[in-house]
């Protein structure tokens, strides 16, 4: 899988420049030699593909390993399942995707990416298999203990109370469950978008909205959205 | 403790400052972001955008950090077509 169809939030261009390396100058002589071979057929073709399986588990191994550590129930049998698993994955993306390798990087680094990411939303799935996700809005309520106070908190305090206030006014239906699960309850996104049936692209699009309109909300109450107090 | 839970739900709720990218033009341009990164290049100034959404989106940022520790640990980039090691 891949974060899902092309949703930017901000109109903001990436592009190459001047003196941005192999941007400039397409892909080096071993990454044309990838491309080569995995266009070719027969023997060569397979050999290719056999090795660049091999590059995707190594890369899968290495991410499932760097979370098991997060995520100790996740036992060893499972972690190579879940890494071979998102190395076939990883290796139909890549060979489905080769023709938008732009050669920007090294084609390895390129087919790295998509093995990290399958491996990732696995283990992120893995980890909330079987569990309900939370919807309530319950948290708020745990920041508005009283007691002696800084300054600086109370008005963190101040802020998280109109940002509550808000989500219920300003947001959309649609925006305040996206917003209460990834903000609020720190559902990881793959797992919001699983459920909800949609892509890590339009939950982060709904999100992003979201806070604009949130931060919209606080200037217009003279408050100062970056948390440092009452706008000037 | 507390202070820090607050500044984190801040933190989320508002997301970046600064204009960002989405999930997937941000997945579109990692590999060459993180050889920037690794060749000490402006990656920013070449890809705007990408810092605030790695900023504001996790697990683009776990991924970005995963990229990144994996070609720190392999900067060779192993595996040439004609590698046995593959």
């Amino acid at each position: 899988m891949t974060p899902g169809p092309a949703a930017g939030v901000e109109p903001v261009t990436a592009r190459a420049r001047p003196g941005d390396g192999r941007a400039a100058r397409g892909p080096d002589a071993e990454s044309r030699d990838w491309l080569v071979l995995l266009r070719s057929q027969g023997e060569p073709y397979q050999r290719a593909v056999g090795r660049l399986h091999g590059i995707l588990l190594r890369a899968a191994r290495f991410e499932v390993g760097r979370r098991r550590a997060r995520n100790p129930q996740l036992r060893a049998e499972e972690s190579a399942d879940i890494a071979l698993q998102a190395a076939d994955d990883a290796l139909v993306a890549v060979l489905a995707r080769l023709d938008t390798y732009r050669g920007e990087s090294r084609f390895t680094t390129w087919a790295y990416k998509f093995a990290l990411l399958e491996a990732s939303v696995a283990v992120r799935r893995r980890a909330w298999q079987g569990r309900e996700l939370p919807v309530g809005e319950a948290r708020w309520s745990t920041f508005g203990a009283a007691g002696p106070t800084s300054h600086e908190r109370a008005e963190t305090r101040e802020l998280l109370s109109a940002i509550h206030e808000a989500t219920q006014r300003v947001l959309s239906d649609r925006q305040r469950e996206v917003f209460t699960a990834l903000a609020l309850n720190e559902v990881p996104i793959d797992v919001l978008a699983e459920r909800m049936a949609t892509t890590r692209g339009a939950l982060y699009k709904s999100l992003h909205d979201a806070r604009r309109k949130l931060r919209d909300e606080l200037r217009r109450q003279g408050l100062d959205p970056s948390g440092a107090g009452s706008a000037d | 403790m507390e202070d820090t839970r607050m500044t984190g739900l801040l933190h989320r709720a508002l997301g970046p400052r600064e204009p960002e990218i989405g999930c997937d033009e941000c997945f579109d341009h990692l590999d060459r972001y993180v050889e920037l990164e690794l060749d000490g290049r402006p990656a920013e100034e070449a890809i705007p955008g990408m810092a605030p959404h790695l900023e504001g989106c996790p697990a683009c940022a776990e991924e970005h950090d995963s990229l990144l520790a994996l070609m720190r640990e392999d900067p060779a980039g192993r595996g040439s077509p004609e590698d046995e090691r593959g």
